[in-house]
């Protein structure tokens, strides 16, 4: 086994972590947000970027009281407190849900689906779920 | 090379972990090196050695574990994700340990590649 190796303040890679799924349903969103949390400690290069039914993570608004679910729409305000700037969401699965970054809980960059795909090319690690 | 492996799913209701076992077995037929493997969402049941499957079929939890115990591979299941799920040291097989996910972000940082295997 090898043993925890605290990485060199040197190493800086390009982590991007995609969510493409609904936030309920699947646990998949709530527990991609515990791990980008996690990761903006470790001074990376972090970008989160919600894409497909991904982007209904962010709807302001989310009421779960009908499937007895924490509503966790709130954490992702702590984003920003954890440094994680590179918030992107893709403009093509917005228009197609009928939503803006208006009705998004978090200020995000709206990104045409050419130009996140020059992105995530340019990336380390790519973590999707 | 040395890669990464992450895997996301459990033994049974996906072909992910099937998947990512014999890209592991790939990888050091090849030569390469696998830096650590990390289980995360229901990947962690892969580590479960209550897991009993009838006897004809293949038994991914014994399998992870000879491939990291005679390959000295760094098999880390996700506390956060096991602990919901039951995955306790009581229960894990011989050759996993539990851990942070730091261990997958550090696998992300020291690994050439790494690969994720999910639904």
């Amino acid at each position: 086994m090898e043993e925890w190796e605290e990485p060199g303040p040197e190493v800086v890679k390009r982590f991007m972590y995609v969510n493409r799924r609904a936030p309920y349903g699947t646990i998949y969103a709530l527990e991609c947000l515990e791990v980008v949390l996690v990761a903006a400690a470790f001074d990376q290069d972090v970008s989160v970027v919600f894409m497909d039914d991904g982007v209904c993570q962010l709807k302001k608004n989310q009421d779960t009281t009908g499937i007895g679910m924490k509503n966790f729409s709130k954490t992702y305000g702590a984003l920003d407190d954890y440094d994680v700037e590179k918030v992107y969401v893709e403009k093509e699965s917005l228009d197609a849900r009928g939503l803006s970054a208006d009705h998004l809980v978090i200020p995000v960059e709206v990104m045409a689906a050419n130009d996140l795909r020059e992105i995530m090319a340019q990336q380390d690690v790519v973590i999707s779920s | 090379m040395k890669f990464g492996i992450l895997v996301n799913e459990g033994p049974f209701t996906h072909q992910a972990s099937d998947s990512a076992y014999r890209f592991a077995e790939a990888v050091l037929a090849r030569g390469h090196e696998i830096y650590r493997v990390f289980f995360y969402n229901d990947g962690v049941y892969n580590s479960n050695r209550l897991s009993e499957p009838q006897t004809d079929d293949r038994n991914l939890v014994a399998l992870w574990s000879k491939l990291g115990t005679e390959h000295g591979i760094d098999l880390v299941v996700c506390v956060a994700a096991a602990l919901r799920r039951g995955i306790k040291d009581e229960v894990l097989e011989e050759g996993f340990r539990i851990s942070g996910l730091g261990q997958l972000v550090e696998a992300g940082i020291q690994a050439d590649r790494l690969v994720v295997f999910g639904d």
